[in-house]
């Protein structure tokens, strides 16, 4: 009998010695003479128990957590291909509270499926969706997306259906469909976990959203940080095409559509929209000017859908189950769920799919488990690096894209990221104005040159030189950048700088030669 | 990392692969990276010649983007993860230490602001591979393990 045995092949797995898990894991059966199938799976997201090895015991997944090499020897000799116990087991993997509790509306398949199996894949809904826009029509699936209340979760919250709207409004014979998936925003990793976990299932997603629009051709804007990514999506693209699900006359629905797979190079701004269009045709990540949207006139002067992973990710259960099934969670205008990443000084970091209400206590306690130093949280920055800093005080928001706006904070992208009390946030308040500095394209003065005159009046007050005086100016400074930048990038690195001045103001007296 | 030397002929089939065409300049830029290591002036000469666009239109394309840089690395590349995630779990403390460690070997050090590991801060690449929980102990473990650096 053969025994099936799943290590994920993530990066966050992988960058904690998944592969070599694997390995020893096969060399083990070896020796023992075991007949093992070993399936490279995606992650369930507990990044805080990678690697996580799953084994198939009758019906159930016994999962074994934060397993290393040197483990696997110990593993075999407790029956580990049985399910045998041991201190690391963890029991059925459908069974652990961090997973069982969450809302898996668009993360579903990932780490249940072997990602590049297309048989797996279609045994768990593939192209199901795909075969049920083409029955709905075009419109229809506009109308279900609109239904659902989805919103853009790259940050900006647009109103995915309305959008995908008015490129199907607007005349064109080309049309494209650009999927961002330049995931930069410090704490988050979404993107990739479900580009590594279940990349048939954006490719599904793309096909989708070109079919509604009237787009031939799709283009994903994948940042180069993401190497392992690369790998598993341009194999997965290639996979599609080679079974016809990527092509002319796909699946004989008279719909043609492909998929080009673009690297970014390290560039910060380029996940904002029109950055990624210009990026994508071979020039500077020179930000444009809106309008014309991209939705009119986007990539090539084309009719664009810009849309980031999750948002599109989260569309072929929309249309499987209808947007009224999605607009039913969440709250307010928040509709559906956000995958929520617990990211830097957290005890269970990982993925954390939730409807839109929850708080920030729920998912940094319960689910976190408060701090991976044991020490008080002093401040929680989500949303990114133009996302506020919020004080320990305000954990009890709920995740609300207005919620969020009212305590002058943002929603983002998901990524949460907690510092305990040993954080000095005045080097936060400056690097925030310093990463706006190294990463501005340029094109606007506030942004270009507000950042750095930003990080030389914060150093000034760090120096304690004319502090009142410097304050004022710091102010007036994140004034200017915000009403008069470009993008976000300049018009909003001024959040988490006003976040520090406001609430730990303190701070920028003993930041006097803590760096550099 | 093998990188080779810059190479006309190699050069013209990384831009063939790409149909010359001139949108693909961010890909093709990545094409020579991943053979030669780094952007030369001969390379940017070549790529306006055959992508038939200027020199500077090339030029600043590539010194627009951080990952194309303009001179050869060293035998390896770390990179830091110097973002906010990584920043709460010590990576400002993280990266003092690697300098030290690395001080006086043929390694190129480079920040890198996010490398979506979040959740298994702080994080480095080096040479093309992600590491998670890195501590300064396993740091020093890692690279170590690399060939060519004095342990």
């Amino acid at each position: 009998m053969t025994t099936r045995i799943f290590v994920p092949r993530e990066t966050a797995a992988v960058s904690v010695g998944a592969d070599d898990v694997a390995i020893a894991i096969a060399r083990q059966a070896k020796e023992h003479g075991a007949a093992i199938e070993l399936v490279r799976n995606g992650s369930w997201g507990a990044s805080w128990l990678e690697p996580l090895v799953e084994v198939v015991v009758g019906d159930k997944r016994i999962a074994y957590g934060n397993v290393a090499a040197d483990d696997v020897p110990g593993l075999f000799e407790a029956g580990f291909l049985e399910g045998g116990d041991h201190e690391q087991r963890l029991g059925p993997i459908d069974e652990i509270p961090y997973l069982i509790s969450q809302e898996r509306w668009t993360f579903w398949r990932c780490g249940l499926v072997a990602p590049l199996d297309l048989g797996d894949f279609m045994a768990h809904q593939g192209f199901k969706a795909f075969e049920k826009a083409v029955e709905l029509g075009p419109q229809g699936v506009i109308d279900a997306v609109k239904e659902s209340g989805l919103r853009g979760r790259g940050g900006a919250g647009f109103p995915a259906g309305i959008k995908w709207q008015t490129v199907a409004d607007t005349d064109g014979e080309q049309k494209y469909v650009a999927c961002n998936a330049d995931e930069g925003d410090s704490g988050t990793f979404s993107d990739r976990m479900l580009m590594e976990g279940d990349p048939l299932g954006l490719i599904e997603s793309m096909m989708i959203a070109g079919f509604a629009v009237g787009a031939s051709k799709g283009y994903i804007y994948l940042r180069s940080e993401y190497p392992l990514t690369h790998r598993i999506l341009g194999k997965a693209i290639e996979l599609a095409r080679e079974a016809g699900w990527l092509g002319d006359n796909i699946n004989g629905s008279g719909f043609d559509f492909d998929i080009e797979l673009h690297l970014g190079a390290g560039s910060y701004v380029c996940g904002e929209e029109t950055a990624m269009l210009e990026s994508l045709e071979g020039k500077q990540g020179l930000v444009r000017a809106k309008p014309p949207l991209p939705a009119v006139s986007g990539l090539f002067g084309k009719p664009t859908v810009v849309n980031n992973v999750v948002t599109l990710a989260s569309v072929p259960n929309i249309v499987n189950l209808g947007g009224d099934r999605y607009a039913a969670m969440g709250v307010n205008r928040s509709k559906g769920t956000l995958a929520f990443q617990l990211a830097g000084n957290i005890k269970r970091g990982g993925l954390v799919e939730k409807s839109f209400g929850v708080t920030l206590r729920e998912l940094i306690e319960d689910y976190g488990g408060g701090t991976a130093s044991g020490r008080p949280v002093k401040a929680v920055q989500v949303g990114g690096p133009l996302g506020a800093y919020i004080p320990a005080d305000q954990l009890d928001t709920p995740l609300d894209y207005e919620a969020f706006v009212d305590i002058g904070a943002l929603v983002g992208h998901g990524g949460i990221v907690v510092f305990d009390d040993s954080a000095n946030m005045a080097l936060q308040a400056r690097f925030a104005m310093e990463f706006c500095a190294i990463e501005s394209c340029g094109k606007c003065t506030p942004c270009r040159i507000g950042s750095t005159r930003g990080v030389e009046v914060i150093d000034r007050m760090m120096t304690g030189e004319d502090r009142e005086e410097n304050y004022d100016l710091l102010m007036e400074l994140c004034d200017t950048m915000e009403d008069a930048s470009l993008c976000a990038m300049g018009g909003m690195t001024p959040f988490p700088v006003r976040s520090v001045l406001k609430y730990y103001g303190e701070d920028f007296a003993s930041a006097v030669g803590v760096d550099e | 990392m093998t990188h080779q030397d810059y190479d006309r002929q190699a050069a013209t089939e990384i831009i063939a692969g790409f149909d010359a065409r001139p949108e693909m300049l961010v890909q093709i830029l990545h094409g020579f990276l991943d053979r030669f290591g780094w952007i030369s002036e001969d390379a940017i000469r070549q790529l306006a010649e055959e992508l038939n666009v200027s020199r500077a239109d090339v030029h600043g394309v590539v010194s627009y983007y951080h990952d194309f840089r303009t001179t050869a690395p060293g035998r390896h590349i770390v990179k830091l993860c110097a973002a906010e995630a990584c920043q709460a779990m010590g990576s400002r403390e993280l990266e003092a230490h690697a300098k030290t460690r690395l001080a006086g070997n043929d390694v190129t050090i480079e920040p890198v602001y996010c490398l979506g590991n979040c959740a298994c801060s702080p994080a480095v690449m080096i040479d093309g591979r992600t590491y998670g929980r890195v501590s300064k102990e396993r740091f020093d473990e890692i690279v170590d393990g690399l060939g060519g650096v004095r342990t």
